[in-house]
């Protein structure tokens, strides 16, 4: 019996440690930006517990660029996302889920293509087709490709699918439009998914880069992801403590709104039962 | 729900979300198949039907079969390793460990912040003089190596980058899923005498195959997709070395404007995610039941 | 913003000319300040016409922007890009010829005042399509400290590169654990790298390409002899990292005292002059042969298709940043090559340069000076020969089977423009 507990609790230590060792491995880069983004540049390749820490390396990247109106296009252009991803699949996913209709199963087929190609990957023809449009280098034409996700549409489906149909008849009886069932029922009970979708949702488009990097030129429009890039390709070499400074300036919000809603983050997605 | 008012409810319903993908998604990829057969549109001379000419120029361009080695590479490699140790990370954070609050966030973290940013950080790790890695790896005698000025060692250090990434972002899926597993079932099988390890791969594993099927088919997309990384790490270099498929098609496309061989090679790419579409469906098929 | 908030007159009006101004360089920053305070100079002598600066990032973003506005139908009056894109301007029929605009004796005079230098490669059949405005030189920068230590003499650079060679043996350190603690000498190898290697070849008497750019000679011997040797300093004389070196990071490894040599751009200048904790000196390229050093940086360009009025205006602009005394406030205040003899010989310069001798280094370089390749198609020929000295360099390929597949490479890519 004890040996058993001892083989027990031997197994436990070495995984405690297993865990803490992979864990500090992760934190590393972030705790290296930090440390030497509060420390001045001369003490970039030194690890002297006594240097002096400064807040110029902030004051110095923020002055650099005008990352405030990043912060400000990325925050519209995010929410503008959310807003309309919310609406257009919710709608969608709701037709596919409780409605009947000819080729429904041929459409959810074909919408599901888009899990599998993000428009990143077909980024010269999306150019083109915004071009066409009159829209390079606007807020919408950054999110044009994106408001219409197989993702959301596909997550929304199926929790839709699982809300048993008393609900909805429940409604129905009561003199609830097709909308209204929609709004009253489906919508409500599906917090948990809108939650943790959205937060995903909010991560990959403050993080995304490549198709706003072509569509973008001017920095009434440049997300904050952009502007770190072309900040940090300097002709004249690389200043480290500034770019990391500038980087945690870019990352900070999401970092510390993810500090703060871990919990809810890490349960929603529990709830969601995404399986 | 039936009948034509129905119908017609459904397909307005369907209509916005049905439409902006057509735009950006179907139309795109038949335009990107038909511009492959065409040359480039230049000032002095229009777009021409070429037939295959395009399809030769690519299977005989080195810098083709070179970066579609490394995206298999990348991928093959990346998915499975960070897949593997999201589930890891996700038993460490479940089982009751001390300080798992803390654990779950160092391993999420890297999740949130943008991949363009933390590859500045990874570039001063990896600098050959003073960086991070370097300073780690002294003791074991591995000094001065050049991680990203070489051949041999660039592509796996721009791997390592993207399963720090994306590991803990997979790590919230099996989170999920272990928690939904019953604490019956292990007491259960405790009671039977089963160790931890026997559980885990009798039972848990089998159970959280849809969550790694799921998870696997976003790790793929990422693999091709996220390419932010080698923008800011080594410009698809030493001689294309950390090139890949969709890098090379922003360099044709965005650089040389070559129009033509951009399509040419974005087809290509639509054609590998749609064999790994289709075996991902066909492996769903087989193992996994939904609703 | 200060534009419009420092002048009250400036209130844009119907009748206003506009033109616009791509510039390479990232928004905020000392430069874009300089940039707009010189656009609303302009604005105040010349009534009636509005400078627009659009801040693009660098060269590559700045010209891709350019090429995109372009094709969609918005092309701008006028830009600061790459000497060296000046065939993909000129194929893309995108640009129109200075001299279209030239009609004073003045204006002859003022065309003529640049250093030949930076000319070469804003030629194109007789015709001038390019105004030098940033331009700028490799120089080697060394560490006056390091070379005490090592028992040279700390205020002379090496003058050949056999001499660098012999230098950098004595300067290379390594610690009790055998890692190498001070490189004797730097030369960034990873992205264009064919511009540094340009100062090698030109130092060895070897031309990489002809005026018309649609010749390339990359298996030349004396290309080969040139790789051959840069990679021989980490390969075989021990004195420099092996693998790709870092262009970014390069000025930081010289500040932190981790190579006592390095190749880069006088741009960089002021940079060391404000960080280095020791005294350092520059001297030119020293060549194989000779000296020799790429000439490399940005002209303006006037784009066609534009209303005629708009051009004349930009033109107006072009020659009024282009002055003696502005190009020399410029290379003062920005650490680039100004571009005209008359420059030096300005006041401000005078005395700039009196105080700070290493900064008419890099325009003493000029007369050794070559254009940095410039091609057709440039930016595929470029890249052709960027990967195959970069297999060079990490040792992946032997030096003459790599050059002579460039070769055959860039003159397939050619064999449309001769």
């Amino acid at each position: 019996m004890s040996m058993v507990n001892n083989k027990g609790m031997a197994s436990k230590v070495v995984e405690t440690i297993a865990a803490w060792m992979l864990g500090l491995l992760w934190m590393l880069p972030l705790l290296f930006a930090i440390w030497t983004a509060i420390h001045p540049s001369a003490y970039v390749a030194k690890f002297d517990l006594l240097a002096p820490i400064t807040a110029q390396n902030f004051i110095t990247a923020w002055e650099s660029a005008p990352f405030a109106r990043y912060f400000l296009n990325t925050m519209l252009l995010v929410t503008g996302i959310l807003l309309a991803q919310f609406v257009l699949c919710t709608l969608a996913a709701f037709a596919f889920a409780r409605f009947e209709f000819k080729g429904r199963d041929t459409l959810f087929m074909l919408v599901l293509v888009q899990l599998m190609v993000a428009p990143d990957v077909l980024l010269l023809e999306n150019y083109i087709t915004i071009r066409r449009l009159g829209l390079v280098d606007t807020l919408p034409a950054i999110a044009l490709p994106y408001l219409a996700s197989a993702f959301g549409i596909f997550l929304l489906r199926q929790t839709f699918k699982a809300i048993p149909k008393d609900f909805e008849e429940a409604a129905r009886i009561e003199g609830c439009s097709t909308l209204g069932v929609l709004w009253r029922v489906y919508v409500p009970l599906g917090k948990p998914i809108y939650l943790a979708y959205g937060l995903v949702l909010v991560s990959f488009h403050w993080n995304n880069f490549l198709w706003p990097l072509i569509i973008t030129n001017s920095v009434t429009t440049r997300p904050l992801t952009v502007g770190l890039a072309i900040f940090a390709s300097v002709d004249q070499g690389i200043d480290w403590s500034i770019i990391c400074a500038a980087t945690l300036m870019t990352s900070g919000p999401l970092l510390i709104a993810f500090l703060l809603f871990q919990r809810q983050f890490v349960q929603s997605f529990m709830q969601a039962g995404i399986k | 729900m039936t009948g034509t008012r129905n119908t017609v409810h459904a397909w307005l319903l369907v209509l916005p979300a049905c439409v902006l993908l057509a735009a950006f998604t179907h139309i795109p990829i038949i335009a990107t198949f038909i511009h492959s057969f065409y040359s480039s549109p230049k000032p002095r001379r229009p777009s021409r039907f070429v037939g295959f000419d395009n399809y030769e120029a690519m299977l005989a361009d080195p810098i083709f079969w070179k970066s579609l080695w490394n995206n298999l590479l990348y991928a093959g490699v990346s998915v499975p390793v960070s897949i593997a140790l999201a589930l890891a990370m996700a038993l460490f954070v479940n089982g009751k460990l001390r300080g798992q609050g803390v654990l779950r966030l160092a391993y999420f973290t890297p999740t949130v912040l943008p991949m363009i940013a933390v590859a500045n950080i990874w570039l001063f790790f990896y600098n050959p003089q003073y960086g991070l890695v370097d300073q780690l790896l002294k003791p074991f005698g591995v000094i001065g190596v050049n991680w990203l000025g070489s051949q041999g060692t660039a592509l796996w250090c721009l791997i390592v980058v993207g399963i720090w990434k994306e590991a803990g972002f997979f790590m919230i899926f099996y989170l999920a899923a272990l928690q939904q597993i019953s604490t019956e079932l292990r007491e259960c099988a405790a009671i039977e005498g089963a160790t931890r390890w026997t559980f885990f791969w009798r039972v848990s594993f089998p159970l959280l195959m849809p969550t790694t099927l799921f998870v696997m088919i976003n790790a793929v997309i990422n693999a091709f997709r996220l390419v932010d990384h080698i923008f800011v790490m080594t410009g698809g270099g030493p001689d294309n070395a950390t090139s890949v498929l969709l890098y090379q098609i922003y360099v044709v496309g965005f650089k040389f404007f070559d129009q033509a061989y951009a399509a040419t090679l974005t087809i290509v790419l639509l054609l590998i995610l749609g064999v790994i579409a289709i075996g991902q469906f066909l492996l769903a098929d087989k193992r996994v039941h939904y609703q | 913003m200060a534009v419009a908030a420092g002048f009250a007159s400036t209130t844009a009006s119907a009748a206003d000319v506009e033109v616009r101004m791509y510039f390479p360089v990232a928004v905020g920053g000392p430069v874009t300040k300089i940039i707009d305070d010189y656009a609303a100079g302009f604005e105040k002598e010349n009534p009636g016409i509005k400078i627009k600066p659009i801040y693009a990032g660098d060269y590559q973003q700045t010209v891709a922007k350019v090429l995109t506005a372009i094709k969609g139908g918005d092309t701008p009056e006028t830009a600061i890009l790459l000497a060296a894109d000046l065939f993909l301007l000129t194929d893309e029929d995108a640009v129109v010829p200075m001299d279209d605009f030239v009609k004073t004796a003045d204006d002859t005079a003022w065309m003529n005042t640049f250093y030949p230098a930076f000319m070469e490669n804003a030629k194109l059949k007789g015709k001038t399509y390019a105004i030098p405005f940033q331009r700028s030189t490799p120089v080697l920068y060394w560490n006056k400290d390091a070379f005490k230590a090592a028992g040279l003499n700390p205020e002379k650079g090496p003058a050949t590169w056999a001499e660098m060679r012999d230098m950098a043996k004595k300067l290379t350190k390594k610690d009790a654990s055998g890692a190498t603690t001070q490189w004797g000498v730097q030369i960034p190898s990873d992205g264009n790298t064919a511009w540094l290697f340009t100062g090698i070849t030109t130092g060895a008497g070897a031309r990489l390409t002809n005026a018309d750019g649609n010749k390339v000679a990359f298996d030349d011997p004396k290309v080969i002899e040139s790789v051959q040797g840069w990679y021989n300093l980490s390969k075989v004389d021990g004195v420099q990292p092996s693998g790709l070196i870092s262009w970014g990071a390069t000025p930081r490894d010289f500040l932190e005292g981790k190579a006592a040599m390095i190749w880069h751009t006088t741009g960089n200048l002021t940079n060391i002059k404000t960080n280095a904790k020791f005294g350092f000196g520059v001297s030119y390229l020293p060549g194989i042969r000779q000296n020799g050093a790429p000439t490399g940086g940005g002209n303006f360009y006037i784009f066609k298709g534009v209303p005629k009025v708009k051009q004349e205006a930009a033109f107006k602009f072009i020659k009024w940043m282009t002055t003696p005394a502005r190009a020399a406030e410029w290379s003062v205040k920005t650490g680039y090559v100004a571009t005209s003899a008359a420059a030096y010989d300005t006041p401000e310069m005078k005395a700039y340069t009196a105080s700070f001798p290493q900064a008419i280094v890099a325009r003493d370089q000029l007369k050794f000076a070559v254009s940095e390749l410039t091609t057709h198609e440039n930016q595929r020929v470029a890249k052709v020969f960027n990967d195959a000295l970069q297999s060079i360099m990490t040792g992946a390929r032997p030096a003459e089977a790599a050059l002579k597949d460039a070769q055959r490479e860039g003159e397939r890519i050619l064999k449309d423009f001769k």
